[in-house]
């Protein structure tokens, strides 16, 4: 009885020991998907704007995932800029978002644009997002604190804290040229953005 | 002792071989099914053209691709997975070139699922895709292809009545080309 019971036992060990070099063998290589939230659909837009075409887009400066800040000012007269909000890390769409602008660099180059990431998280979770994603080209920056204040000043900021998914282009001199409030669910095409670059030069 | 040490050695075998079996059915859900007619833009690019045997202008049948096996590589710009996989694909595809007994046999292509032309091209120059690719931006092909996760690989053999038949789906990146391209021509018989 007692050996069948030390039987039974090893069985048991062995079976454990057999999933764990299963788990080790298939689960092992972690990747940004596998570690996505999925929200299941949202409200396509939670926000009320309070900017347009034509605007000074107001100022900022936010920490970014370097361990410096980034501040809109710094691009006057240089550069254009466009900020892509995404509604927070580890969600979908937003985390094909931003891998995608990553291999899209000569696009912004062609057009002598910065883009600039920001998402209302803060700095350690945005940096193990975008490290996940291989790192990024363009400064990821944290609204965190005062949360969401920025996305506030920009007028998306949804009531559940998170902001839309939205696209600014910022000209050299300062003013908005572009604003896409996208729905959330959706990821907007990147021929939307390049025909407002396109704009710009004329 | 000597026996449970054995007995404990041939249970776990038995459960690892088990689970390979298990994922491997999970990753060919719809093998041996026949894949829905998909029409396709033929490619502007004369290369593109020429290397999928294709004379006309318009649209075409994947059935129409003068070969015998064709590889189909689901992916999307925007996917993470897919950048990283992008270089073992290429590899891939020049392993299928460059080895005598497959050249003109079997083809392969992308389809960019949710991507515009644009988003495609931005996909092609950064990882320098030789093989042709082909946006899918209202997802009607990813529908077809059973709304499968990116990247995504079907291996379909074409039948002599134009059908197309799955020999082998798989999801997620490979390891080794050498090794995913014997898998192929294994279980496509080529």
């Amino acid at each position: 009885m007692l050996q069948r019971k030390r039987i039974y036992g090893e069985l048991a060990i062995g079976a454990i020991a057999a999933m764990c070099l299963v788990t080790m063998a298939y689960g092992g290589s972690a990747t940004l998907k596998e570690n996505v939230y999925d929200v299941g659909a949202l409200k396509p837009i939670d926000s009320v704007p309070k900017l347009q075409v034509g605007d000074k887009a107001p100022e900022f400066t936010l920490p970014a995932v370097s361990g410096k800040t980034v501040a809109l000012a710094q691009y006057r007269d240089t550069k254009n800029v466009v900020i892509s909000f995404v509604p927070a890390a580890w969600t979908p769409v937003c985390s094909e978002q931003w891998p995608g602008y990553n291999i899209a660099k000569p696009i912004f180059d062609q057009y002598d644009a910065q883009l600039i990431g920001i998402t209302v998280d803060n700095v350690p979770t945005l940096y193990a997002w975008t490290h996940q994603m291989g790192g990024l080209w363009f400064p990821a920056l944290s609204d965190f604190w005062p949360h969401g204040a920025v996305a506030d000043q920009y007028g998306i900021l949804r009531s559940d804290g998170t902001s839309e998914r939205a696209l600014f282009v910022i000209d050299k001199q300062g003013i908005i040229r572009y604003i896409d409030v996208h729905d959330i669910n959706k990821r907007p095409p990147l021929d939307d953005l390049v025909r407002e670059l396109e704009e710009l030069k004329k | 002792m000597k026996k449970r040490v054995l007995l404990f050695v041939a249970l776990a075998v038995c459960l690892v071989a088990l689970n390979g079996v298990l994922v491997a059915a999970e990753e060919s859900t719809i093998t041996g099914t026949v894949l829905a007619p998909i029409k396709l833009p033929v490619p502007q690019d004369p290369t593109a053209k020429n290397y999928l045997g294709l004379t006309e202008e318009g649209s075409f049948a994947l059935s129409q691709i003068k070969a015998q096996v064709v590889m189909i590589e689901i992916f999307n710009m925007y996917c993470n997975n897919c950048q990283r996989e992008a270089p073992r694909v290429n590899e891939l595809y020049q392993l299928m070139n460059k080895d005598p007994k497959l050249k003109g046999k079997i083809k392969m292509i992308g389809i960019g699922v949710g991507n515009t032309p644009l988003e495609v091209e931005v996909f092609k120059k950064t990882y320098k895709v030789a093989f042709p690719l082909f946006p899918d931006a209202d997802y009607a092909i990813h529908k077809i292809c059973g709304e499968v996760r990116t990247p995504y690989f079907i291996g379909v053999k074409i039948k002599t009545d134009g059908s197309l038949r799955v020999f082998y789906t798989k999801e997620g990146g490979f390891q080794d080309p050498a090794q995913f391209l014997k898998i192929i021509v294994a279980l496509s018989g080529l």
